[in-house]
């Protein structure tokens, strides 16, 4: 009989220390738009990913969209950002009020004159972090040429240690069709830099496989 | 020094020093084959007596388990008889409070019944005729000749017409009699037939009480069986628990399946009151809170159960004050219904986040968002069944008692089963230890088969040199023995 007690206060004292509340798995989402010169017209596509998105990110999830411009190292180039309420109700709202401010962006985008992609990396690693999510993810919305502005350093290593970096519909520029080794190096630089800095680096060109985006 | 270079101790070449390797483990076991076999053989015994050990070990354990199992299968058979015993009675003394308690009023009201006929019968006596002189003085008077004074003659005919109304009156008394007795039988009809009926109800319930008597008799012939501890009784009740679990296990299995229903119901509503992000342990807890409710409307279903004395899983709520009781019915009913509201609630509520979510999808997937006719329909299905799964799940109580009480009997059966599953097995590892012993032995003289074979042959040509030794003996023995024999027969002749 006393050993059934023991056992009984034993499961019980299992049970109790597995039912302690525990942080949630959650999952944060930064998306970095180009809009240097005529990459803004492929932002109709960025317009789907960020649908998806928003139809796949559950509560307390958080979602961030920056465009990549000039100096993209700032919270000036965050257009939103959001971490969904533990609320159903609540959180389609949110959906909803992003989609709008997304839908307005893309309508009166302007090209920039300049393309940071270092710069919006960091400040998104930034984000991320703060965020305190189980699983990171910079979404690169870009065709991945650098263009930096004159006096800016990005030459260093960018901390991305537990961030998984997907380049996004990266296009063919005209000198990558002439030497398609400039677009192999392109990515092998960008690949470089992310697996130097301790993160995951993926490239997802076929936009209608969605569905592997947000896959650790 | 490494295994490699220990092996090629004697040459560089492998096979070589394989070679010599092998001549030295040869010589090795050979020389040590007595004790090495003695070895093999005293440890084939050994594991063989140990499995034998273990086996009867696990026989006897397996035996007491069965002698357990039986104990709490007759148990359980006598507890149940003695509930069936118990009921049967109940309903007798029922038959006998609703039917028999009435048997006083019953009964006067038959005698009533027979008073009344009695008297009425009697009242219906016939009386007797006119009697017959009135006759004879009328047939003599009419037979009196007219002749005569015609005075004398119309004074007899008056005196006849006189007696002639006088008997016509009484043959109308008598008829008027005869009628009013007509209906003092007519008036005893319905009586008869009162009675015919009281009758047939003292008889339906005497039937009715003497089919109880035989159901009872039959499971005092049951109990009796149980009580004595017979075999058969024992099967019996086992082959009953068998069929018990199974038809419960299934009942169960059902409920769960409900029970899955429900918490779809209420689990995301349930995120939209505790919030859909917070977890504990592997599970959200807006699950948690659905299951939680589930558990409670079980439990409160249990309780009501237990409260109306259909199940006994707890005594302590069957041996309660009949008030206690009546407060514990009320206060579980009332817990049940206010949960199955609150669920009916929440699953309206899923309906109205299922179509905010669809609205969403259609919004973010770019098509105008449409709304779907005869909404109503699955919103009120919903809700119904939100209402009415939690009081299905009350009833959950029945089969798992059932459940319960038969589990302790497949469980017994079941260790039974796989202590004589162990037994067998420890038998059979014994026996194969001990033949592996033996194949041991012979491995080992087949390594060395040349030098027993040169033994062998080196045993059997001494022999032969010892037997070729022996044999000029043997000859010698054999003219010594003619000798004698001839000596013997020649002292014999001299003696003759």
């Amino acid at each position: 009989m006393k050993k059934l007690i023991l056992l009984f206060i034993l499961i019980t004292i299992f049970g109790l220390s597995a039912c302690t509340e525990t942080a949630p798995k959650t999952r944060a989402v930064y998306m970095l738009l180009d809009t240097s010169g005529t990459y803004t017209e492929e932002l109709k596509k960025a317009q789907t990913i960020i649908n998806y998105l928003l139809g796949n990110l559950a509560n307390g999830d958080s979602l961030a969209v920056a465009r990549i411009d000039s100096g993209s190292f700032s919270e000036k180039d965050i257009l939103h950002k959001v971490t969904f309420d533990s609320r159903p109700s609540r959180a389609n709202e949110q959906k909803r009020a992003f989609k709008r401010k997304v839908d307005e962006f893309v309508a009166s985008v302007k090209s920039a004159s300049h393309t940071d992609i270092s710069g919006g990396l960091l400040q998104a690693t930034e984000f991320l972090n703060e965020t305190g999510a189980s699983e990171k993810f910079v979404l690169i919305f870009s065709d991945m040429e650098e263009d930096l502005k004159k006096g800016h350093v990005r030459d260093f290593s960018i901390p991305l240690v537990g961030i998984k970096v997907v380049a996004l519909n990266v296009t063919k520029l005209r000198m990558d069709i002439v030497d398609p080794r400039e677009y192999l190096n392109r990515l092998d630089m960008w690949e470089k830099k992310v697996l130097d800095g301790g993160g995951k680096w993926t490239v997802l060109n076929d936009l209608e496989r969605l569905e592997n985006l947000l896959k650790v | 020094m490494s295994s490699s270079n220990l092996w090629l101790l004697w040459s560089n070449n492998a096979g070589v020093s394989t070679g010599i390797w092998f001549i030295i483990i040869v010589t090795l076991m050979y020389f040590g084959r007595t004790p090495a076999h003695e070895i093999l053989r005293g440890l084939a015994r050994l594991l063989r007596n140990g499995f034998r050990y273990t086996s009867r070990s696990i026989n006897s354990l397996s035996k007491r388990l069965q002698q357990r199992n039986k104990e709490v299968i007759l148990t359980a058979g006598k507890e149940s008889t003695e509930r069936l015993i118990e009921r049967e009675f109940h309903r007798v003394n029922a038959v006998v409070e609703r039917d028999l308690s009435s048997y006083p009023a019953l009964h006067r009201q038959i005698s009533d019944s027979i008073n009344r006929i009695e008297e009425d019968y009697r009242g219906s006596t016939e009386t007797p005729p006119s009697p017959p002189a009135w006759l004879d003085a009328v047939e003599t008077i009419a037979k009196i000749p007219r002749t005569g004074d015609p005075t004398i003659g119309r004074i007899l005919d008056d005196i006849h017409d006189t007696i002639e109304r006088a008997h016509k009156d009484t043959l109308k008394e008598y008829r008027k009699s005869s009628l009013g007795r007509h209906d003092l039988l007519k008036k005893m009809l319905p009586a008869w037939r009162r009675l015919s009926q009281d009758l047939n109800d003292v008889k339906s319930t005497i039937e009715g009480i003497q089919e109880r008597s035989k159901i009872i008799d039959h499971q005092m012939e049951t109990y009796e069986e149980i009580r004595q501890g017979n075999d058969r009784a024992a099967r019996m009740l086992t082959s009953s628990s068998l069929t018990q679990f199974f038809i419960s296990g299934l009942v169960l299995f059902i409920a769960i399946m409900g029970g899955i229903i429900n918490f779809q119901l209420i689990a995301l509503p349930m995120s939209e009151m505790v919030g859909g992000t917070a977890q504990l342990g592997p599970l959200s807890t807006a699950d948690v809170a659905a299951l939680v409710i589930i558990m409670v409307e079980v439990a409160m279903g249990l309780f009501l159960m237990e409260s109306l004395r259909i199940t006994r899983l707890f005594p302590i709520i069957g041996t309660m004050e009949d008030q206690m009781r009546r407060r514990m019915i009320l206060i579980t009913f009332t817990i049940l219904a206010i949960l199955a509201s609150v669920e009916a609630s929440l699953a309206y509520m899923r309906d109205l986040l299922a179509a905010d979510r669809e609205a969403l999808t259609q919004s973010l997937a770019g098509m105008e968002i449409v709304q779907a006719q005869f909404r109503w329909i699955p919103s009120i299905g919903q809700m119904v069944m939100g209402f009415i799964l939690p009081f299905a799940l009350a009833f959950v109580a029945i089969p798992l008692e059932s459940f319960i009480h038969s589990s302790r009997t497949v469980l017994g059966l079941t260790g039974i089963a796989v202590l004589r599953l162990l037994s067998f097995l420890a038998r059979l590892c014994g026996h194969i230890a001990f033949q592996g012993g033996n194949l041991l032995v012979n491995f080992y003289d087949l390594v060395i088969f040349l030098p027993l074979k040169i033994e062998h042959h080196l045993h059997q040509r001494q022999q032969l040199n010892l037997i070729k030794a022996e044999k000029p003996d043997m000859k010698k023995l054999a003219t010594d023995k003619k000798k004698t024999e001839s000596v013997k027969s020649s002292d014999g002749v001299h003696t003759l």
